[in-house]
Formats: C-alpha cells, structure tokens, sequence
C-alpha cells in the first residue's frame, strides 16, 4: 500500500487530465513536422486552446488554427472564432464547405441536407493543400461509441480513413505521431474528457464562450421530439408551429443538425448543475445527423471524418 | 435475466463533492462469458452514468436480439463489426464519477489472441478487476489474466468472483476459489489482491451490496474503487523528466523572453522543487531550478504526472529527448537493455532487422541481440524460442545505436517502458518493460 504522503499530492480530476492533454499537445509539437489545431469556435475547441497555452506560452503555438466552415454556423460562432484567434494573435486558417461545393468536390444531395458529413471532403483537401501531417481535434470518447475506441494519436491513409481494425497499439504516455507523406495522424488531446469534465474545466479556467451556449430567447419549431431552431437555412415548413422558447446550445456545429435544448442555465455554473442531472447524452440532444443510424458516427470516421 | 427497472430521472450528483475528486484508471480482465461487459454495464447504471436515450437504444438492440430484457454488456460493444459477432475486439475506454472520483474504464477484451489488446489497457491502469465465473473456477485466463497484470506493474488486483447467483451465493465456492487463486498468485510474486464474490447480473456487491452475500463483510467493488490511492508506484520515485520540447520564444519586443529557455515536459515520477540540484543527461551538466511554470503562474513544486516547463539557472544546451534528473539520482545510461517483451504485430520479430525504440521522448536503433526465453503465458513455463509472433511475451536483449536513460519498470513505469517501431511501416509492434 501507498503511504499517505504520496496520496496527498495526487493530482485533482482537472489537473490529471489538463495535464494529459498538455502531454499530448507537446508530443504533437515534438514528433510532427507541421501540425493544425481544429478550432471552430465550440467549447470543446476553447479548452483547446487554453491547453494549447499552458502548453506553449510564453512562446508561440507551433501550428496554426484552422477551421472547416460549412458556411451553416451562427453568425456568434464565427464571431467568436474570429475574435480569440485574434487575442491569442494566432494564425487562423478558414476553409469553406462551400468553396468544395463551387470546385464541384462536394456534392450535396439536396439543397437543405445537413452538410456536416461533407466536412470531410473540404478538411482532406485543406490538409493536402497544407501538407498538415498532423490535426488536432477536441472530440472526446464519451461523445459516441465508435470514437470510445479510437486511439488518442488515431492514423488515417492518404484518404483520410480510419481502420477501426488495424489501429497502431497505444500503450503507457509513449504515442507513435510517425506517418509517411500524404498520410496524416489526428490526434484527440482530450480524448479521456466528458461533457462535465469540459464545464468544469471551463468554470475553473474561466473561458469565455460564445452566447448561444447560455439561455436565451430564440423562434423554434417542435420536430420528433427535438428543437429546431428556426434560421435562414432551416426555414419553417407549412404547418410548423413556431414558439418562442427559453434555449441553450449543448454543442454548436452546423445548422442543419444542431439543436438547442430547453434551459434557462445563463452561467457555467448553471449549465454544470443541468448536466450533472440531463437524462439524455450530448449528441442524443443535440445531434440530428447521429440518429440515422446506430452506426453512423463510425461509418463517418472511415470515410475521414474527424 | 433479472428486469431492468424502468427508466428513473437520475439523481443529481452531488455538486460540491465533484471538483478535485482525484481519478482512478482500471480495467477489467475477462472473456464474453464472465459478465465482464455486465459488469461494467453495472457500474455504469448503477453510478448513474447511462443517460435515457443510451438505454433507450440498448432496449431497441435487446428487443431487435429478441431480448426480454435491457442486454447491459451491449452498452460496450462500440464498434459496428463487434456488434454483428457479438464479441469485443478492442480496448474501449468508458468514463463514470461518482462525485468523489472521476473514473476511466479500459474494457479489454479476454481472448488468448487479444493479449496485446490487455498490455495496452493495463499499461495505463492502477487498479485491474480479474473476473472469475463461479461456475467454473480459477481458468488458463485467470492465470493468463494475472500474469498480464502483474507483468504491467498494475498496483491494485480485484479479484471479483462473478455469477454468484450460479452457485446459490456459496461461501464455498467463494473461498474454494479464492485458495486455488492464492495459490498461483502466490508463485507469480502477485501480492495486494482483494477477493469478492458479486453477482453483476443482478447488481450483488458492485455499487449494491445486496441481500444475498450478507455472509461476505468485506467492501463492495465501488468501496474498493472509491478508496484505493490513484498512484502508480508504491515507494517514494526518483525525480525524471524527459524533455518535451524547448520553448525559445526570442520575442525582440519583450526584454525578458530575449533569453527565456523553457524546458517543457511532464514529470514521469517523483517531486521536485524550485532550489533542487538538478542534472541534465546525456550531457552530465548540473544546475539548479530557477522556476516551474504553468502559464505566468509559478509552481514552488512539481509532482508525478503534472506537465510544468522549467526554467534551469544556468544557460545548458538542452532539446527534446534530454532528461532532467535530481543531481544524486541518476538513471542507468545504457546501450544494452533486458527487457520483457510483448510481441503486438502480425509479423514475426524478426532478429536480422533494425528496429526503433522509443524510450520517454527519445529514438533509437535497436536490433535484438538475443531472445533468452518465451512465457507460455497459460502455463507460465518458461520455453526456449528463436523468434517471437503476435501476441508472445518474452524476455529479451536488444542493442541500441544510442543510449537511454533507464530505470528497472518495477521501479518507474515511465522511464522503464518502451514501445517498438517498425520504420518501414510506422507501425508500434512492441511493448517493452526494462529489468
């Protein structure tokens, strides 16, 4: 048995897994040539970035941010984005879903389908116009169960795909970053985080977040049990009841196929008290495109998705 | 099957206990026969963790199987092709608090064929919960299971007797197997292992204690959980700080950065403090430590698994793959290593190549210089072998181009461990554990 004075300076929750994903960061830092961190403006991309600091300051991060828009965010997100890479006096790179649909690489079925999927196309064509061997990603394995078996340091082909059969073993904090040109590696620093464990790190950092992630007054149509929000890209349909419901954002990606829960959480510290009794896991709330399939998310990754 | 009782709200988590909580990383040992999959599912419903629309897709899975009943184990099966064969083919990590501790699950899977899928679940565990089915008593993967574990340096062994409900809750079966285990775990040098009869089924002794093992008086699975140190080593560890990365930020506009030399990395084991006499391996140099940073923030100390920079007093010529180290602490600078080996890859290890060894932050050539013998790990005999295939643990020497600051992996696990790399594919095919 361990003696007392060790226990007493084990790590808390937060300083255990801040720590891990400094680690991950560094590992990026020193085994890849030339790396991008994903940063879209969501919570999970904001704790990124305040890792990416304690990680590297008071020098500068040694990649640049990047964000693949579908050109179907909040208006507030890309405000956001736009304005803590500015702070962080980062290099923000944007690439559009809709600059892949112009050069005719995307392909949407229908005018109004969620475009999240096809998020992949436009980030594959980033990462071969970057030459980026290296993509740091804030997905985490509780969001859904393909990704509780990804690894931290995950390996894609030259077409971006993962092969949920043949990872490279992960073991112990020594991660293998190593890939041949044209392949890249995606790495998931905060892999090991939960939706709580997010909040929490939030509340304690003091990150600022976009508004949508606090209750506010917003027109909304019922649909299969579900908010719609109702916005330009996702009009009302003939026979939508529209109200005016007191709402929050659990997570904020393309318009299409995110949707706002019923809250009047206006602070961190709400929003943790809500989590740590919601009945209904984040993506089950939140994402439309999910439910397609039990199988979608994994379906996803191994066509390239993050 | 017992009747899973109908969704309730969950019960809000006790908010000021949930900060600084510490956390616990386990795993779980056994095949699809053993409940390893319900009792995880256990764990997680009864902590509350399972969230309605989770259950809800569980019940549609169950009822689609033909299930009367919510199947919990298939709360772990992830990944499309496992769903389909019914079985677990890789290490999935789960995630549940209690509001004291925060835990993280790796769910290994229990097939001789999958020992590598073990090794990497237990490389990174405090606590292993080996599972026996009552039924059918200490097995080939019991020892198997053990070895694994022990060989990994996991410092806290459960051994959790499952399907006591099988047995009519027997004592006798119980302690029957509990002498059969002692036994083995005795000339394998396991020691610290707690034993306890469960139902996982039916929620006997996992977070419940049930009425039906009221003869047992020892902790449940969760009290064990909840109360056993989240440390990895059991003694005081030497200082070791494998370099990351070397933070220069030559900022012209800002005086002070002009000569700021960060070195940054994460404390693999031990403390130190600012003042502490320090040496900077491979090039033997000794200094002091002027700061510990995080941020602009000043640390007086830094701990085991916390990532810091540091700040040295005198300018030292230090990169990525350097390790500090306490002056008067040092590890063995080796070319040789002996070592116990897991093999992970398809194809055989093969002694005429070169390989690369990543040891802490730092690569090296390696070839084998000898295989000394092979563990049949169901029989812990040790064999005679001139080659090593997938899933063969041995102990083995290699011969590196460079040196490496070593500890013995009983003694540190993070500058006792190594991983094999195969540069021609990039792909990690061993795990090594130094002796």
């Amino acid at each position: 048995m361990s003696n007392a004075a060790l226990s007493s300076v084990t790590l808390s929750h937060l300083d255990w897994l801040e720590s891990e994903a400094i680690h991950i960061m560094r590992e990026v830092a020193g085994q890849c040539s030339n790396p991008v961190l994903l940063f879209s403006g969501g919570k999970d991309s904001i704790c990124m970035l305040r890792i990416a600091e304690k990680a590297f300051r008071p020098g500068r991060f040694p990649f640049p941010l990047m964000h693949i828009d579908t050109g179907h965010n909040y208006q507030e997100v890309i405000d956001f984005r736009d304005q803590r890479a500015a702070e962080l006096g980062e290099r923000l790179i944007v690439r559009s879903l809709e600059d892949s649909m112009a050069r005719g690489t995307v392909v949407l079925k229908s005018a109004d389908e969620p475009r999240n999927k096809h998020q992949s196309i436009t980030l594959l064509e980033a990462i071969e116009e970057f030459g980026f061997d290296a993509c740091i990603g804030g997905a985490r394995r509780d969001e859904e169960k393909a990704r509780a078996k990804e690894r931290i340091f995950s390996f894609r082909d030259e077409f971006g795909q993962w092969d949920p059969k043949n990872q490279r073993p992960e073991l112990w904090d020594l991660y293998n970053a190593r890939s041949f040109k044209g392949e890249n590696i995606r790495v998931f620093p905060i892999s090991n985080w939960t939706e709580i464990d997010v909040w929490q790190y939030i509340e304690r950092e003091q990150l600022a977040l976009p508004s949508i992630y606090f209750a506010h007054q917003r027109p909304v149509v019922r649909r299969s049990g579900g908010l719609l929000p109702v916005t330009a890209v996702t009009p009302v349909k003939p026979g939508d009841q529209v109200e005016e419901v007191m709402v929050r954002f659990r997570t904020v990606g393309d318009i299409t196929c995110t949707a706002p829960v019923e809250s009047d959480a206006d602070s961190v510290a709400k929003i943790i008290a809500e989590t740590a009794i919601t009945t209904i896991t984040e993506r089950g709330a939140t994402r439309l495109d999910d439910q397609t399939s039990e199988a979608s998310m994994e379906q996803r990754k191994k066509e390239g998705y993050f | 099957m017992s009747a899973i009782d109908p969704i309730e709200p969950m019960q809000a988590l006790p908010l000021e206990a949930i900060p600084d909580n510490g956390l616990l990383r386990f795993l779980t040992c056994g095949s699809v026969d053993d409940g390893k999959s319900t009792l995880i599912g256990r764990l997680l419903y009864d902590s509350k963790t399972i969230l309605a629309d989770t259950l809800h897709a569980m019940q549609r899975s169950s009822e689609k199987r033909g299930l009367e009943v919510v199947d919990l184990s298939l709360l772990t099966d992830g990944l499309q092709a496992e769903r389909e064969q019914g079985i677990t083919i890789d290490v999935a990590y789960r995630y549940f608090t209690t509001g004291t501790r925060k835990y993280i699950i790796a769910d290994a899977p229990g097939h001789e064929q999958y020992t590598r899928n073990m090794v990497t679940a237990a490389s990174t565990a405090d606590l292993a919960i080996i599972l026996i089915d009552a039924r059918k008593g200490v097995l080939a993967q019991t020892r198997r299971h053990s070895y694994i574990a022990h060989l990994l340096g996991i410092p806290h062994v459960v051994v959790a007797v499952n399907k006591m409900d099988l047995v009519d809750y027997s004592p006798d079966v119980f302690a029957r197997i509990k002498t059969d285990y002692l036994a083995f775990a005795g000339k394998l040098g396991i020691e610290n292992i707690r034993f306890m009869p469960m139902s996982a089924l039916h929620g006997d002794m996992i977070v419940e204690r049930g009425e039906r093992l009221d003869w047992y008086d020892g902790p449940s699975l969760i009290e064990v959980l909840e109360t056993v140190p989240a440390v990895h080593g059991a003694h005081a560890e030497k200082f070791r700080f494998p370099v990351q990365y070397v933070c220069r930020p030559q900022d012209s506009a800002n005086p002070e950065l002009h000569d700021y030399r960060g070195f940054m990395g994460r404390v693999e084991s031990g403390e130190l403090a600012i003042g502490d006499a320090v040496t900077v391996l491979p090039s033997g140099r000794e200094t002091r430590v002027k700061d510990i940073r995080v941020l602009a923030e000043s640390l007086p100390s830094a701990v085991a698994e916390q990532s810091v920079t540091l700040l040295l007093e005198d300018e030292i010529d230090i990169s990525r793959g350097d390790m500090i180290v306490k002056s008067g602490e040092l590890p063995t600078l080796s070319k040789q290593i002996d070592a116990m080996l897991c093999w992970l890859a398809e194809a055989p290890l093969d002694p005429r190549r070169k390989y690369l060894i990543r040891h802490t932050t730092r690569d090296s050539k390696a070839m084998l210089a000898g295989i000394d013998y092979r563990i049949d790990i169901n029989t812990m005999e040790q064999q005679a072998s001139e080659r090593l295939l997938m899933n063969d643990i041995a102990r083995v020497r290699f011969k590196l181009a460079q040196p490496i600051f070593a500890d013995p992996y009983a003694e540190s696990r993070g500058t006792g461990a190594f991983i094999v790399i195969d540069e021609s594919s990039n792909n990690t095919i061993g795990a090594g554990m130094i002796l």
